[in-house]
């Protein structure tokens, strides 16, 4: 009988207090594995009374400012004996600083905590976006975190290497194992040679972990991992010299697809996550370590905790009501599985080795070589969809549906948070700061400061800077200070407009209409795709971007975390027709109303489109602060969202 | 659109009123027929008041103009000028549509410096390296910063347009690619003012293409072709390393130019230029043969320009001479 894996449940909201108390309530359900989400501010290192936290405070995760934030979140929990996951990357080193500072301020020694961080900063140049230093600066961080785990908290997994997000991104299952594969290759010659020449990676490569997705295509999913384990076993031994086999294991843990989850009969979604979760257990040799599987109605807003508790019972009956623990590898032999096994493998390994031909995952990021390809993909597949060519059920096809009894309860079926938690963790932070002693602290920034600019390994410093009081706004500001600002390469420019002859009708009809307006307007029709808020995924508005250079129209793409003042500007200086922007956090209710009003304000009567993961709710409040249309996720029909373009600039709608 | 709203506008463009300079640009931008008259009216206005330093940005693609323009606004904005900027990004053939992402590397993060001023333009239909619509966006600006930056698309015959339009040339090339014998073969030497080897991050890379264009330059000089005035810098948009000794080579050569008189007259000779384009696309060869040939049109854009008028003007009114010439006679 195989163990089973460990059940998690990625979690954390509004603010420690609460986000503590769900803890306790998951693990008390059965629940053996903390998954910490973090809110953005947290995540790119900036303090919640920062402008540029407005909005964000508390709504993906939980806001943790300093290590009495810390104290508050593991009240009463044993983190001796629990093992907590954290999903942080550019902060990483800071939120690791502050967990071993709570271990230590607990009597307990750093070396038995167990856990894992994320600290994957090269996927978020890719996809996500919440990177703080350049790349070069970034991997020297992470490879901060590497060795400091390996010699003084050895059970810890310093890096999850994310394949996940590259799949989020669009990436297929080749490019899916290529560049995850890749970036771990760039950390892990980092590594080495800060190690020196002759250094024995076996304690670096067995602790090297990987965060993966799981697609609907559950086969092809279970083939993926195994070729996963065939990849990563032979990167081991030939390029690091591993020789223990058990050092060569892969081991990961997964957060099933939320790509595929649909915002129309948002019911059918547990049924894509039970199979998923398939794809990544049924094989024995190429199982998951962890599991931690979205909620089915993710694709509308927050999940509540019975949402979360209904996804934490799939995994306990999958595990123990089902006779899949008790059984060998089931695809050991199978000509099928193997076959499409080495084909995956093949196709990897020779895209693994054009990234290393341009000099590395680094160069590759910089140049914008990956980010292109993922872009691309991401095009691909939406284009499927929108054609029919790929079903997606009760969205392009069986859409005929009875009114959800999920969704008619009087909250909108998800969990909202109570916008008074920003104005409560800025006081709270206020007490923080009159509390702690200025001159620890400025000592302790200098100490950090100077860490940084020396090269020498940031932890140490960062958890003296954790024990002195200082926040995290402070420690990503000394960050930025010593690195500089950086803004990823979009990916946008290099992909391919559709040419004239893979064109359908209905994209000729709008290139015509589209151009058609220049009548109207006395040039081009201009628009601005926008993303303000410190949300990093920028699927959606890329892929808005590029549709809407494809059907005609010049746009202005600004990249992520942009903010009111800044798209105000940018819609005044470029003189844009038409604003369109995307958030995914919730920061919508804050952002977009101040955004048509400064738009307003500096004469401006563009008109305002916006989309993202918008309920209901407050999709009324927004069209009455002045928006022209909300576009959530079941608007997956991005020509027809081109038709609306043009009807708003043509004065007719 | 009347003349003392256009009057009007212009005022604030001088006075450096930011919507009003956008305002301006979207005015002329516009292409449709009935607003011909208010746009000639505004560049008339605002080539008169004329106070930025013009300076051309170009090189083939993906030798790091954009990245190079960037610190290059940042270095100007540094000392106390303000900028503004023209960049060009090309149009696709197919769609008609354009990715304008040069603003995404020019503006940094943080609240939004008003000493900056960034219009993206698609070069729309236009093979060359600049848009239909620069000139008059370059004419807006240059009446509203100190400092006016061009971006090209970086292909085509780039170099020599954007000539006309800027005081100034800064060609990036790249390292590794081979660019700057490519540059002396192509007998292109007469019109950057400065050779910048791009990405000099690149190291060693960087280093040997520098000192064989320099050895090029020399060889050049040898053999007749005028080269004398070219500066070569090695510059990194990326890290920042070199560009403060760009801006300072820039700055001298204004000076050089202004203390030679050499400005003045390149200024004039790049407005006679603009205004010939401009009449050309008008009307033509056969226009232009109405009116004594390529030499004699030229002569009366220089008289025009020289009595006052501003190149659109110039081209616009000796347009009309030549298209009444052309009308049979009743």
């Amino acid at each position: 009988m195989d163990r089973p894996w460990i059940f998690r449940t990625y979690s954390g909201h509004s603010t420690p207090e609460a986000s503590n108390e769900l803890y306790r309530t998951n693990l008390a359900k059965g629940q053996t594995g903390l998954s910490v989400a973090f809110d953005l501010p947290t995540q790119t290192g900036i303090d919640a009374d920062d402008p540029q936290a407005r909005g964000e405070v508390g709504k993906v995760g939980v806001p943790i400012g300093h290590l009495g934030d810390m104290r508050a979140l593991f009240d009463s929990i044993p983190i001796e004996k629990m093992n907590t996951s954290m999903t942080i990357n550019s902060t990483a080193p800071w939120l690791l600083a502050l967990y071993v500072a709570l271990a230590e301020e607990r009597e307990i020694a750093p070396k038995v905590l167990q856990g894992t961080t994320q600290n994957d900063v090269l996927k978020e140049f890719l996809a996500r976006g919440t990177y703080v230093a350049p790349p070069a600066a970034s991997v020297r961080l992470t490879v901060d975190v590497i060795t400091f785990t390996v010699a003084h908290v050895p059970d810890w997994n310093p890096m999850n290497v994310c394949s996940y997000h590259l799949q989020e991104a669009g990436a297929t299952p080749v490019q899916e194992l290529a560049y995850s594969v890749a970036n771990a290759i760039q950390i892990l010659d980092s590594t080495r040679e800060r190690l020196g020449p002759g250094a024995d990676m076996s304690p670096v490569f067995s602790r090297m972990s990987f965060f993966v997705n799981a697609g609907i295509r559950f086969v092809e999913e279970t083939c993926k991992m195994r070729a996963f384990t065939r990849l990563w076993d032979r990167l081991g031994k030939e390029r690091y010299g591993v020789t223990d086999e058990k050092a060569r294991r892969f081991r990961y843990g997964v957060q099933v697809n939320s790509l595929g989850l649909t915002e129309r009969q948002p019911e059918n979604n547990i049924v894509r996550i039970v199979l998923e979760a398939l794809g990544v257990t049924l094989s024995k040799d190429a199982r998951c370590r962890a599991l931690q599987l979205p909620a089915w109605n993710e694709a509308l807003g927050l999940p509540r905790p019975w949402d979360q508790q209904w996804s934490l019972r799939i995994q306990q009956i999958l595990a123990f009501e089902t006779d899949l623990l008790e059984h060998e590898d089931l695809f050991a032999g199978s000509h099928v599985v193997e076959k499409r096994v080495s084909a995956l493998c093949d196709e990897a390994w020779a895209e693994v080795e054009e990234v290393q031909r341009r000099g590395g995952a680094l160069v590759a990021i910089e140049s914008g070589y990956i980010k292109s390809k993922l872009v691309e993909s991401n095009a691909r597949r939406l284009s499927a969809i929108e054609r029919g060519e790929q079903t997606v059920v009760g969205v392009n096809k069986y859409v005929e549906t009875a009114v959800s009894p999920l969704t008619a309860s009087g909250d909108g079926g998800i969990l909202v948070v109570d916008p008074a938690v920003q104005a409560r963790q800025t006081a709270k932070l206020a007490t923080h700061r009159a509390s702690r002693s200025a001159s620890d602290v400025s000592r302790a920034i200098d100490g950090l400061r100077a860490a940084l600019t020396k090269g020498d390994n940031v932890m140490p410093a960062s958890i003296a800077a954790a024990k002195a009081g200082v926040t995290t706004g402070e420690w990503g500001t000394v960050l930025r200070d010593v690195f500089g600002d950086y803004r990823a390469p979009t990916g946008i420019g290099g992909a391919p407009v559709m040419r004239a002859g893979e064109a359908s009708p209905s994209l000729t009809m709008l290139r015509a209409e589209v151009k058609a307006l220049e009548s109207v307007l006395g040039r081009r029709a201009k628009i601005l795709v926008g993303k303000p808020g410190l949300d990093g995924h920028s699927n959606g508005a890329e892929q808005i971007a590029l549709k809407a250079r494809d059907v005609g129209f010049d746009v202005v793409y600004e990249g992520i975390r942009s903010t009111p003042e800044r798209i105000v500007a940018s819609a005044l200086e470029e003189g844009v027709h038409l604003v369109g922007l995307s958030i995914l956090s919730g920061s919508h209710r804050e952002l977009v109303p101040e955004i048509v009003q400064r738009l307003r304000e500096a004469g401006l009567d563009v008109p305002v489109v916006v989309g993202g993961i918008i309920p209901e709710v407050d999709e009324t409040a927004l069209l009455a602060a002045g928006v022209r249309r909300v576009y959530t996720p079941k608007d997956f029909e991005l020509d027809g969202i081109m038709r609306d373009l043009v009807a708003i600039l043509r004065g007719g709608a | 659109m009347d003349s003392a709203f256009v009057a009007g506008l212009a005022a604030r463009v001088i006075a450096r009123d930011r919507p009003s300079i956008a305002a301006a640009l979207n005015l002329v931008e516009d292409r449709r027929p009935s607003q011909r008259a208010a746009q000639r009216e505004l560049l008339r206005l605002v080539d008169r008041a004329r106070s930025a330093r013009r300076i051309g940005i170009t090189g083939p693609p993906g030798a790091g103009k954009s990245t190079l323009c960037a610190a290059l606004a940042r270095a100007f904005i540094g000392r106390g000028q303000s900028v503004g900027v023209v960049a060009v990004d090309p149009s696709s053939p197919k769609s008609g549509g354009a990715l304008l992402g040069d603003r995404v590397r020019i503006v940094r993060e943080g609240a939004p410096d008003p000493r900056l001023f960034v219009r993206s333009l698609a070069a729309g239909g236009d093979l060359g390296g600049l848009s239909r619509a620069a000139p008059g966006c370059i004419a807006v600006l240059a009446a509203s910063a100190d400092v006016v930056l061009v971006e090209t698309v970086g292909v085509g015959q780039s170099e020599v347009e954007v000539a006309r339009e800027v005081d100034l040339t800064v060609v990036v090339v790249q390292p590794s690619s081979g660019d700057a014998l490519q540059f002396l073969k192509a007998g292109l030497f007469e019109i950057p003012d400065v050779v910048v080897i791009g990405k000099s991050d690149l190291g060693d890379v960087a280093q040997r293409a520098e000192a064989e264009l320099r050895h090029a330059l020399g060889v050049a000089a040898q053999v007749g072709v005028d080269n004398g005035e070219v500066a070569v810098a090695c510059a990194s948009g990326l890290t920042g390393a070199g560009i403060d000794g760009l801006a300072d080579a820039i700055e001298a050569r204004f000076v050089a130019l202004d203390e030679s008189g050499a400005l003045g007259l390149r200024r004039r000779e790049g407005d006679v230029a603009r205004a010939f384009f401009a009449l050309v696309r008008r009307v033509g060869e056969v226009g232009l043969d109405a009116l004594g040939g390529e030499d004699a049109a030229r002569a009366r854009i220089a008289t025009a320009i020289e009595a006052g008028g501003s190149p659109l003007d110039a081209a616009l009114t000796i347009a009309d001479a030549s298209i009444a010439l052309l009308r049979p006679s009743r």
